[in-house]
C-alpha cells in the first residue's frame, strides 16, 4: 500500500510536519521534525527512483479525481532525479542547521524557521512532482514565500531588504508563470500537462501560444536566476542564514529550472523552444554570457558568500547552455550539472558557515592563514573551488565534459572554447581564495588550529567525499542524467 | 477610546451576529456561496472591530497570539489529517468518497472538514496579522532595539 502513496507522501510528509512544528515550538523540537522529514523524505525519494526505473511512470490521481479533470502526481526518470537532489540536500542540510542555526538565529525564532524550512521543502517537493501546471503555480508560492521568510532570519540586517527585493522579484516571476498558464488554459481548456503536450501541436501556429510561452520562460528564468534577471539572488544568498544559504544554493533555483525543462522540451511541442520560436539561441546566449560574466563579477567581491552567490548565477549558466543547445545530449548535461552543482555549491555554503562560526566573519580578509588554522573547512572550500573550475577527478569535470560534448556534437567548437574561457575565470577566483588562505604569511599572527566544530564538518564532508566520488565513478549519475533527458525530450541520445 | 461609547455599544451588539454569520458562510458553503475563506475573514474580522473598538491590550486577552499560531496550525493540520485519513482508509490522499460508507456521504464529510480546517487558518491568520501590526513598535534611527 505504501508504495503506491510514494510520491503524494514527498509532499504530504513535510505538509504535516510544517504545523506540528509550529504547535510545539520548542527550537529542539523542531529541529528533530525537520531532521525526521529529511530521513523519511530522502528514503522515499530513493524508493521513487527505484519504482521509476523498474516499473515506469508513477501517476497519482489526488482525491481520486482522475486527470485531467483532477490534479495528478506525474513521475517519470526527470523529476525523480531532481526529488533525488532536493531530497538529499535538505536532509545534510537540516543536519548542518542545528549549531549553525544556534549560532545565528535567536532561540525564540529557530521553530519558525524550520517550520518555514520544512514548507519550502515541501513546495520545492511539490513543483517537482506535480503533473498540473497551476498545481505547480500553488507550490512555486509555496516555496517562495517561506524562502522570503528563511532569508529574512538573517543576522545581518540587509536581510530583510534583500528578502524584500526578492519578494518582489519572485512575485513578478509568478505572475509571469501564471499569465502564461492562463493563455495556455484559455485555449486548450487544459492544465494537465499530459493533456497539454496533446493538445499544443495542433495549436503551435498561433500567436497566443507564443505569448505563453514567452510569459512562462521569462517568469521562470528570473526565478531561476539566468543571467541578466539574476539581480534579486547575491544580496539573497548573502545576508540568509549560513545553513539556508547552504541549501537555497542546493535546491530553490534548480527546482525552477526542472520546470523550464519540462515545459520548453515536454509539454510545447517538439520544435517550439528551437526552431520556431528560436528562444533556445537566447538561453543560450544568456547562459553563455553569464556563465562568463558574472564569474568575472565573483573576482572583484570581498564577501566569500557574496562572491559564491555570483559563482551561482554563473553555473546556472552552464546549465543554461545545456538547454540552449536543445538536444538530448545537452538536456543530459544540464540535469548532471544540476546535481553536481548543487553537491559542490552547498558544500562550500557549509563550510563558509563553519568559517562564520569560528572567526565570526566570512569576508576574504578573515581568511588569512586559515589553511593552516583550519585544514579541513579550507579544504572543502578548495575541492568545491576546483569542482566549479572542472578539474578532473571532481564531479566539476565530468559536467563540463558532457557540456562540452553536446557542444561539439552540434560542432559549435566556438561554444566549447567559450565554456573553457568561463572555466579560466573561475580558476581566477577560486585562485584569489586560495592564495590568501594559503600562501599569504603573516608573521606576526600565531598560528592557532581553530577548526569549525564537528556537526559542521561532517555534513560539509559528506557532500566534498560525494563530490570526489562522483567525479572518478560517474556511472550512477551519468546514466540517470541520461534517462531523465531522455524522459524529458522523449528522444534517445 | 474610552470616549466613544455609542461605537463600543454598537460593536458589542453587532460583533455576535457577525460570528454568527461567518459560521452560517462556513457551513453553509456546500449549498451556497461561502467557504472557508470567506467565512475565516468574516470571522477574524469580528475580532478585528473588537481589538479596534476596545484596544489591542484587551483584545489580546481574549485571543492572545500564541493561541492564534496554535490554531492557524491546527487549521492546517485538520486539512492534511484529512488528506491522511484518506490514505489510511484506501483511497488517496483527499480522496473523500473513503471517508463514509456512502460515497457522496463521505463527500460531504470530507469536503466540511477541509473547509474547516480552511476556516480556523484564515481567520486564526487575519487576527495574527492584525495583532503583530497592532504591537509594531516603530524604532527611530539611533534609538535602538
Amino acid at each position: 500500500m505504501l508504495s503506491f502513496h510514494l510520491s503524494a507522501l514527498q509532499v504530504v510528509i513535510p505538509l504535516l510536519a510544517a504545523p506540528l512544528c509550529a504547535i510545539f515550538r520548542g527550537p529542539r523540537i523542531s529541529w528533530l521534525i525537520a531532521l525526521a522529514v529529511g530521513l523519511a523524505c530522502a528514503v522515499n525519494s530513493l524508493a521513487i527512483l527505484n519504482q521509476v526505473n523498474t516499473s515506469g511512470e508513477i501517476i497519482y490521481a489526488l482525491g481520486g479525481w482522475a486527470a485531467p479533470w483532477g490534479i495528478e502526481y506525474r513521475i517519470d526518470s526527470a523529476n525523480a532525479f531532481i526529488l533525488l537532489i532536493i531530497s538529499f540536500i535538505y536532509l545534510v542540510g537540516i543536519f548542518y542547521a542545528r549549531d549553525s542555526i544556534k549560532a545565528e538565529v535567536p532561540e525564540h525564532s529557530r521553530c519558525w524557521l524550520y517550520t518555514a524550512w520544512i514548507l519550502c521543502f515541501s513546495g520545492l517537493s511539490g513543483i517537482t512532482v506535480s503533473g498540473d501546471v497551476f498545481n505547480v503555480f500553488v507550490f512555486l508560492e509555496v516555496s517562495s514565500l517561506s524562502t522570503y521568510i528563511l532569508i529574512s532570519f538573517g543576522k545581518d540586517r540587509r536581510c530583510l531588504t534583500a528578502a524584500l527585493r526578492y519578494l518582489i522579484m519572485g512575485t513578478i516571476a509568478a505572475t509571469f508563470y501564471l499569465i502564461g498558464i492562463g493563455f495556455l488554459y484559455a485555449l486548450t481548456g487544459t492544465l494537465n500537462m499530459a493533456d497539454l503536450a496533446e493538445r499544443l501541436p495542433g495549436l503551435a501556429s498561433q500567436n497566443t501560444v507564443a505569448v505563453a510561452f514567452g510569459f512562462v520562460v521569462l517568469g521562470l528564468a528570473i526565478k531561476m536566476a539566468l543571467f541578466p534577471l539574476h539581480a534579486w539572488l547575491p544580496n539573497a544568498y548573502a545576508y540568509a542564514p549560513n545553513a539556508v544559504t547552504a541549501f537555497l544554493a542546493g535546491t530553490a533555483t534548480k527546482a525552477a529550472v526542472y520546470v523550464f525543462m519540462r515545459l520548453a522540451f515536454a509539454i510545447f511541442p517538439d520544435d517550439f523552444f528551437s526552431d520556431l520560436t528560436s528562444t533556445h539561441v537566447i538561453v543560450l546566449a544568456a547562459g553563455i554570457i553569464s556563465a562568463i560574466l558574472t564569474s568575472a563579477i565573483a573576482i572583484f567581491q570581498d564577501d566569500l558568500k557574496r562572491l559564491f552567490a555570483w559563482s551561482s548565477i554563473g553555473q546556472i549558466g552552464y546549465i543554461a547552455v545545456g538547454l540552449g543547445l536543445a538536444s538530448s545530449a545537452g538536456v543530459a548535461a544540464s540535469f548532471l550539472h544540476l546535481f553536481n552543482h548543487a553537491l559542490m555549491k552547498t558544500a562550500i555554503f557549509m563550510a563558509i558557515g563553519g568559517l562564520f562560526i569560528t572567526t565570526g566573519s566570512t569576508t576574504i580578509a578573515a581568511l588569512e592563514n586559515a589553511g593552516r588554522r583550519m585544514p579541513w573547512t579550507m579544504a572543502a572550500i578548495l575541492i568545491g573551488g576546483f569542482s566549479l573550475i572542472g578539474v578532473p577527478f571532481t564531479t566539476g569535470f565530468i559536467s563540463k565534459w558532457y557540456l562540452v560534448s553536446a557542444a561539439l556534437e552540434q560542432n559549435h567548437w566556438w561554444l566549447a572554447g567559450l565554456i573553457l574561457i568561463g572555466s579560466l575565470v573561475t580558476a581566477a577566483y577560486v585562485w584569489k581564495i586560495v592564495e590568501i588562505a594559503y600562501f599569504r604569511k603573516n608573521p606576526d599572527t600565531q598560528i592557532v588550529r581553530q577548526e569549525a566544530p564537528l556537526s559542521l564538518l561532517i555534513p560539509t564532508w559528506v557532500l566534498v567525499t560525494a563530490n570526489i566520488y562522483f567525479g572518478i565513478d560517474a556511472q550512477f549519475t551519468g546514466s540517470t542524467a541520461t534517462l531523465a533527458a531522455t524522459a524529458i525530450t522523449g528522444i534517445t541520445p | 477610546m474610552k470616549h466613544h461609547l455609542i461605537l463600543q455599544v454598537v460593536a458589542k451588539a453587532l460583533i455576535p451576529f457577525i460570528l454568527l454569520f461567518a459560521l452560517y458562510v462556513q457551513f453553509h458553503g456546500d449549498y451556497g456561496p461561502g467557504g472557508g475563506f470567506q467565512a475565516g475573514v468574516i470571522f477574524g474580522a469580528a475580532f478585528i472591530l473588537y481589538g479596534i473598538v476596545f484596544g489591542k491590550d484587551v483584545a489580546m486577552k481574549v485571543v492572545p497570539p500564541s493561541l492564534v499560531y496554535t490554531t492557524a496550525s491546527l487549521g492546517v493540520l485538520l486539512y492534511t489529517g484529512v488528506g491522511v485519513a484518506g490514505m489510511l482508509l484506501g483511497g488517496e490522499f483527499l480522496n473523500y468518497s473513503v471517508l463514509s460508507k456512502d460515497a457522496v456521504a463521505g463527500q460531504h464529510l470530507g469536503i466540511l472538514l477541509i473547509e474547516f480546517g480552511v476556516g480556523i487558518t484564515v481567520a486564526s491568520v487575519m487576527i495574527a496579522l492584525f495583532l503583530s501590526y497592532a504591537n509594531y513598535r516603530v524604532t527611530e534611527p539611533g534609538e535602538g532595539e
